[in-house]
């Protein structure tokens, strides 16, 4: 049994070692929370999956995760996040890229079998476009459903429901009608209580002010 | 032209679903058939779909607890338990380790509640109905006991960020070690009528095989990875919630087929009875819930008394906490395999984004190279094998 302290310093020397392994793919790797997140281009992806499932120090052969999230304010708003799992060694590492709406991501589904689904779910949900995908379809929504509900954009509500019509005898689809505005708190305002640093404690640290010249 | 030309035989689909009930939940499956043999299966899921990643990026982290008794149904407590571990670990707090051992004793109660659900509606789907009726009733007995410690039969909303919502009511450790020790007679009944069933095993055996390699590419977790013959529970080589105190084994089938599946579903349940009882002989004492009010409420009979603790309730259930900037991957070995929650926070009391990665979603997938070559009887007895919910491959 490892401390959390080993297991951190493997990670550590993992993600140097991604690095040092594949120099032009890997962005950037940082340790935090005890969990290791590896950046990488994404052009590169399926390469750096390919040598941590193959390479003998990794042997991350499974992937458990794959999902998407959606930075609306950033250039490339979407960040793809992988989770690797290695048995052998033991260890789980995240690895990540951005993209955005129109940039198709290299589909993963060569490298791990599972990833097939799990990208059709992030298309579905994101939109986000994988390349040399072998059936990049819709998967959770209903059949004919248009946008991608976990964007950050979509609405809570939706924009259509479905009722079935006694007249017509079929289900009908209808703009959504709430009868009571969404509601949705905005707890960031300023129920903090007294804050640490009070109005003008920041130039008590500040630097003097420079005295005017012949003065 | 030939009066005779060769008749062309093309392959027809069949439509499985949406409801059937060998399917269960709503599961659309699209055959391609090549007489009675599968050609390819192409499950058409999300009919149950309800957007709960959506949900919980707009509740606080406390009111995303019951949305994950929702997704399993069968075993909600492990879920929660996810989730707790996860936001626990951006908090950077610990829970008190009677609360520890509630959750492990809980979880182990959840995973017999699951996979006497699986078992016994699975021997159903193969032709056999007696495990059904005789197992229904230890069921109801689980969710006595759940009932007991939180009020609610299934959807517990039990375990959460800090600890567990309230302590264990006086004698229900005593009942619930008075029914384990009951329970191994049960299954010992039900593996009598099932184990060595002729019927049973021409439908089981040889069916479905996944072999080690096979269960790693596709993802595969839980009992079914361990099917094919690795032996890999995150209980064992992650351990969570202490589960590194507790001595039980790992048990590991040979084929990876629909039989072996069911065979370590049924020893996994006798390895949780051990669990169970050594939770209960272990049990430490103290509180149930970190001390610290700024996470969990106050007991009640303090906000009688104390304005500060009235104000603390009340501020954590109209804004909640904040959590700390980060995210966190936990995974917890849930009776259907690795069900792991990504928590993002951005600082404040919402989820940025909450992930779950629930197995039967990585499962169903292996639907179609599983069942290729296979007869269309033997799609209900991979599907029940594999221990499918609809809950969480939905979401």
């Amino acid at each position: 049994m490892s401390t959390a302290k080993e297991t951190a310093a493997a990670l550590t020397e993992l993600g140097a070692y991604v690095m040092a392994a594949l120099p032009n793919d890997v962005v950037s790797h940082e340790l935090r929370a005890g969990e290791l997140s590896i950046r990488v281009q994404r052009a590169s992806i399926v390469k750096v999956l390919t040598f941590l499932r193959d390479d003998s120090n990794c042997q991350f052969t499974q992937l458990s995760d794959l999902c998407g999230v959606d930075y609306p304010d950033q250039d490339e708003r979407f960040e793809i996040v992988y989770h690797l799992l290695s048995m052998r060694q033991n260890q789980r590492v995240r690895i990540k890229l951005t993209t955005d709406e129109d940039t198709p991501v290299p589909s993963a589904s060569g490298v791990h079998l599972c990833a097939g689904w799990l990208e059709r779910e992030v298309w579905d949900m994101y939109g986000v476009f994988f390349s040399d995908h072998p059936d990049l379809r819709r998967i959770l929504t209903d059949y004919g459903f248009d946008g991608h509900p976990l964007r950050k954009d979509f609405p809570l509500t939706g924009y259509v429901e479905v009722r079935y019509d006694e007249g017509q005898k079929r289900v009908i689809y209808e703009p959504v009608k709430l009868t009571q505005d969404f509601r949705n708190f905005d707890f960031l305002s300023p129920w903090e209580g007294i804050q640490r640093v009070l109005p003008g404690d920041e130039k008590a640290s500040a630097p003097p002010p420079a005295k005017p010249a012949g003065g | 032209m030939s009066a005779t030309s060769d008749v062309e035989i093309e392959n027809y689909s069949v439509n499985f679903g949406p409801q059937h009930p060998a399917a269960h939940g709503v599961l659309r499956l699209v055959l391609e058939m090549d007489g009675e043999v599968i050609d390819r299966v192409d499950p058409h899921i999300g009919l149950l779909h309800r957007g709960t990643e959506k949900l919980i990026e707009y509740k606080s982290y406390l009111q995303a607890v019951p949305y994950f008794d929702r997704l399993d149904y069968v075993s909600p407590m492990n879920q929660e338990q996810a989730f707790a571990i996860a936001v626990e670990r951006l908090l950077g707090i610990e829970p008190p380790s009677r609360a520890k051992a509630i959750r492990v004793l809980f979880c182990e109660l959840t995973r017999i509640l699951n996979h006497i659900m699986n078992i016994a509606s699975y021997a159903m789907d193969v032709g056999a109905m007696t495990p059904f009726l005789w197992t229904f009733e230890e069921r109801e007995k689980l969710m006595e006991f759940y009932d007991a410690v939180c009020g609610a039969r299934m959807h517990a909303a039990y375990v959460r960020p800090g600890g567990v919502s309230l302590d264990m009511p006086a004698g229900l450790a005593e009942r619930i070690k008075a029914w384990a020790e009951r329970f191994p007679k049960i299954i010992d009944d039900m593996e009598g009528l099932l184990t060595e069933n002729r019927i049973f095993k021409q439908r089981t055996v040889d069916i479905g095989r996944v072999t080690a390699d096979e269960a790693i590419a596709w993802g595969f977790t839980g009992p079914n990875i361990r099917a094919s013959g690795l032996p890999w529970d995150l209980r064992k080589s992650q351990p969570y919630d202490g589960y590194e105190q507790y001595d039980f084994d790992i048990p590991i089938g040979k084929n990876g087929d629909c039989y072996d599946r069911y065979l370590v579903r049924v020893e996994e349940m006798r390895q949780s009875i051990k669990i169970i009882l050594q939770a209960i002989d272990k049990m430490p004492t103290g509180p149930v819930r970190v001390n610290d009010r700024k996470i969990m409420s106050p007991p009640r009979g303090e906000m009688k008394s104390s304005m500060e603790a009235l104000i603390h309730h009340f501020k954590l259930y109209t804004e909640g906490y904040k959590v700390p900037v980060g995210e966190v991957y936990a995974a917890v070995e849930a009776p259907k395999g690795e069900f792991g929650v990504y928590v993002l926070s951005d600082g404040t009391n919402r989820p940025y984004r909450c992930r779950i990665r629930a197995p039967g979603f990585i499962h169903m997938q292996g639907m179609d190279f599983m069942l290729r070559g296979h007869m269309l009887p033997d799609v209900p007895a991979v599907l029940g094998s594999i221990d499918i919910v609809f809950g969480e491959v939905d979401r």
